[in-house]
C-alpha cells in the first residue's frame, strides 16, 4: 500500500497516463465502476437503510424467517452436493480419459464437448432434462415400458431437489473436467516411473506424489463448482418453477412481485449471495495460484 | 476403483457418454414427435412460422452485436494500453474482470433496477430503450471474463512494443496504431471472444426477464411454460447455436495462435 502511494507521489505512474492512454482506458473503467460496482453499492446501501432512508441492521434481523433460512440451506445443499459429485465425476473422468484411455483423438472431442456443455445451461438444459427424465422422457418411458422399473413410483422426481442435482451435473462434470484435466496432465508417466524405481505401492504414490499435486486443483474445482451452481436459477426456474426454493428463485420472485413484501430485504438477500460467491470464488482464485506452482 | 480404472476406463467412458448424450438423444426424439407414429418437423415449422420467434431472435441477434461491439470498444484500447505502458493498472483491471464471477446476473439486475429507477437520475430502466441500454451492458459485464481473456492473451502473442513504435515512426497516431495496426492483428482472439460472448448473450435469460426485455430466453421460457413439442425444438437450436458458436470460437482460437 505505501508502494503504491510512494509510487504516485512521485509520479511515474501517473506520467505514463498521456492523453490517448486516458482516453483509451476511461471507458472500460467508467463502464466497470457505473455497470458493475455501482448497482452493487446500491443494493449494500438499501440493505442498510430502512423504508424512511435512515441506518439500521433490522433488515438483517427481519430477513431471519423460516423461509430464507430453508431457501439458504436448500442453496447450499445443491451446491455442496453438486460441486462434490461434480468434481467426484470430473476427477475419475479426467483420470479416464488423460490416463486410463490414453487416446488423444478421444481427449480432444472430450474436451470439445467440455466447452459446450459447460455453457449449455439454463432453460433450454432443463427442457433437455424434462425430455428425458420427465414423466414422459424418453428414458422414463423405456425403463417401464422395456425393463419395468418405474423411477416415478420408485420415488424419483426431476422436480425435486434429486432430479435438480442430476440436471445441475451436466454442466458442473464438464467445468470440473476442464479445471482437472491439465493437473491430470502435470502427473507425467515420469513421477509414476519414478516413484515406482523408488519401491512406491500404488497406495504410496497417490498418498505422496499424486493427491499432494492435484488436491489445491481438486479444492479449487469444488470452490468454482459451489459459486457456479450458487449463483445460476435459469435451470432451476425452468425445472421446479418456485418446488426447489433456491435463493436466487425467493430473490427472482421478490423482485418480480415483492414476495417477501419489502425491498430492503431482497437487498439483504442479494448481498449474502454475492458475500457467499465472493469467499468461494477468492478461495478458487487461492487454490488456483496455489496448483499453478506445479506448472513449469 | 483401482480395478476400475485400470480394467474398464471403457466402460466408465460409456456410461459418462450415455449420461451427456442421451437428454440431447431424447430431447432431438421428442421434437420430432409432434405427430402420433411418424417423425415430422413440424415442431420446427411452429417455431420458426411463429413471428414472436423470429421478433425475440431478431431482437437478441442485435442485442448480440451490439454487446460485442460495445464491449471490443471498451475491452480492445484498455487492453492495449495495459500491455504497452499501464502494467501498474493491471491488477485493478482483473479485479474488475473478476466481478461477475461474484456478483451473479440475479444481483446485477436487481441493482440496475434499484440504480436506474423511475425515481433516479437516470431513468433508464422506465423506457424500453433504456431498458435495452441496461440490457446491453448487463450482457457486456457478463461476457467481460470472457472478452477480455481472450483479447489479453491475442495481445501477448503480438510484439505490441515494436508494432507500435513502427506505427509511430511511420506518423499514425495512437487511436489510428490501435484500429489499423493493433486491431487487425488480434482479430482471431476478438472474434473468438465475440462468438462466445455471442453464445452467452443467446441464452441470457434471467436480466432480460427482469427487464421484461422480448429477447430469445425469456421467448424460450414462455414457449416451454405454454406448448410441448417447440420447446424440444428450440432446445435443439439452443444447442445447435452453443455449438457452432464454440466450434467458432476454436477456429478462431487455433487461427490467431497460427498468427501468432
Amino acid at each position: 500500500m505505501s508502494g503504491i502511494r510512494a509510487g504516485l507521489a512521485s509520479t511515474p505512474y501517473l506520467n505514463s497516463i498521456d492523453g490517448p492512454a486516458l482516453l483509451a482506458t476511461a471507458p472500460f473503467f467508467i463502464f466497470a465502476i457505473v455497470m458493475m460496482v455501482m448497482p452493487t453499492v446500491a443494493l449494500l446501501v438499501t440493505a442498510f437503510v430502512d423504508k424512511q432512508g435512515a441506518l439500521t441492521l433490522a433488515n438483517f434481523v427481519a430477513i431471519a424467517t423460516p423461509e430464507v433460512a430453508d431457501a439458504f440451506m436448500a442453496s447450499a445443499k445443491i451446491s455442496g452436493a453438486t460441486a462434490v459429485l461434480g468434481t467426484l465425476f470430473g476427477l475419475i473422468l479426467a483420470l479416464t480419459v488423460g490416463r486410463g484411455m490414453a487416446s488423444q483423438k478421444v481427449k480432444a472431442a472430450v474436451m470439445t464437448f467440455c466447452g459446450v456443455a459447460s455453457h449449455f445451461s439454463g432453460i433450454p438444459l432443463a427442457f433437455a432434462f424434462i425430455a428425458t427424465l420427465g414423466r414422459l422422457g424418453l428414458v422414463t418411458i423405456v425403463l417401464r415400458n422395456t425393463f419395468g422399473i418405474d423411477i416415478y413410483a420408485a420415488g424419483f422426481d426431476l422436480a425435486s431437489f434429486s432430479g435438480l442435482a442430476l440436471t445441475y451435473l451436466f454442466f458442473q462434470v464438464p467445468i470440473a473436467l476442464t479445471i482437472i484435466m491439465p493437473a491430470i496432465e502435470r502427473l507425467s508417466t515420469q513421477t509414476r516411473e519414478a516413484a515406482e524405481i523408488l519401491g512406491a505401492t500404488t497406495t504410496q504414490y497417490w498418498r505422496f506424489v499424486g493427491l499432494p499435486i492435484l488436491w489445491p486443483t481438486i479444492l479449487g474445482s469444488l470452490a468454482l463448482l459451489f459459486a457456479n451452481a450458487f449463483g445460476g436459477i435459469a435451470t432451476a426456474y425452468a425445472l421446479t418453477g418456485t418446488a426447489v426454493n433456491v435463493i436466487p428463485i425467493l430473490l427472482y420472485a421478490q423482485i418480480r412481485g415483492d414476495v417477501l413484501h419489502n425491498e430492503q430485504l431482497g437487498a439483504v438477500l442479494a448481498l449474502l449471495m454475492v458475500l457467499v460467491m465472493t469467499v468461494a470464488i477468492s478461495l478458487y482464485l487461492m487454490l488456483r495460484v496455489h496448483a499453478e506452482r506445479w506448472l513449469k | 476403483m483401482k480395478l476400475v480404472l485400470r480394467y474398464s476406463p471403457w466402460t466408465i467412458f460409456a456410461i459418462a457418454a450415455l449420461f451427456f448424450l442421451m437428454p440431447l438423444f431424447s430431447t432431438a426424439e421428442f421434437s420430432f414427435s409432434i405427430r402420433r407414429g411418424v417423425y415430422s418437423l413440424e415442431a420446427y415449422e411452429s417455431v420458426f412460422l411463429d413471428p414472436e420467434f423470429a421478433a425475440s431472435f431478431g431482437y437478441s441477434l442485435i442485442i448480440a452485436v451490439l454487446t460485442i461491439i460495445f464491449g471490443t470498444i471498451i475491452v480492445v484500447p484498455m487492453a492495449y494500453y495495459v500491455r504497452l505502458r499501464l502494467q501498474w493498472l493491471r491488477h485493478a483491471v482483473e479485479i474488475f474482470v473478476m466481478l461477475p464471477m461474484v456478483v451473479p446476473p440475479i444481483v446485477l439486475v436487481f441493482g440496475y433496477l434499484r440504480l436506474f429507477s423511475s425515481s433516479s437520475v437516470l431513468p433508464l430502466a422506465n423506457s424500453s430503450t433504456g431498458a435495452s441500454i441496461l440490457l446491453i451492458c448487463g450482457c457486456t459485464t457478463l461476457s467481460l471474463p470472457y472478452l477480455y481473456r481472450t483479447i489479453d492473451t491475442g495481445l501477448q502473442t503480438i510484439d505490441v512494443q515494436t508494432l507500435t513504435e513502427a506505427a509511430d515512426i511511420l506518423g499514425a497516431r495512437p487511436f489510428a496504431t490501435i484500429r489499423l495496426v493493433i486491431f487487425p492483428n488480434i482479430l482471431p482472439s476478438v472474434m473468438a471472444g465475440a462468438f462466445l460472448t455471442f453464445a452467452v448473450v443467446m441464452g441470457e435469460f434471467v436480466i432480460a426477464s427482469l427487464l421484461t426485455r422480448p429477447a430469445f430466453g425469456t421467448y424460450v421460457q414462455k414457449v416451454g411454460v405454454s406448448k410441448a413439442y417447440e420447446p424440444a425444438a428450440l432446445t435443439i437450436l439452443s444447442f445447435a447455436i452453443t455449438w457452432g458458436a464454440l466450434a467458432m470460437m476454436n477456429v478462431m482460437t487455433r487461427f490467431s495462435r497460427r498468427a501468432g
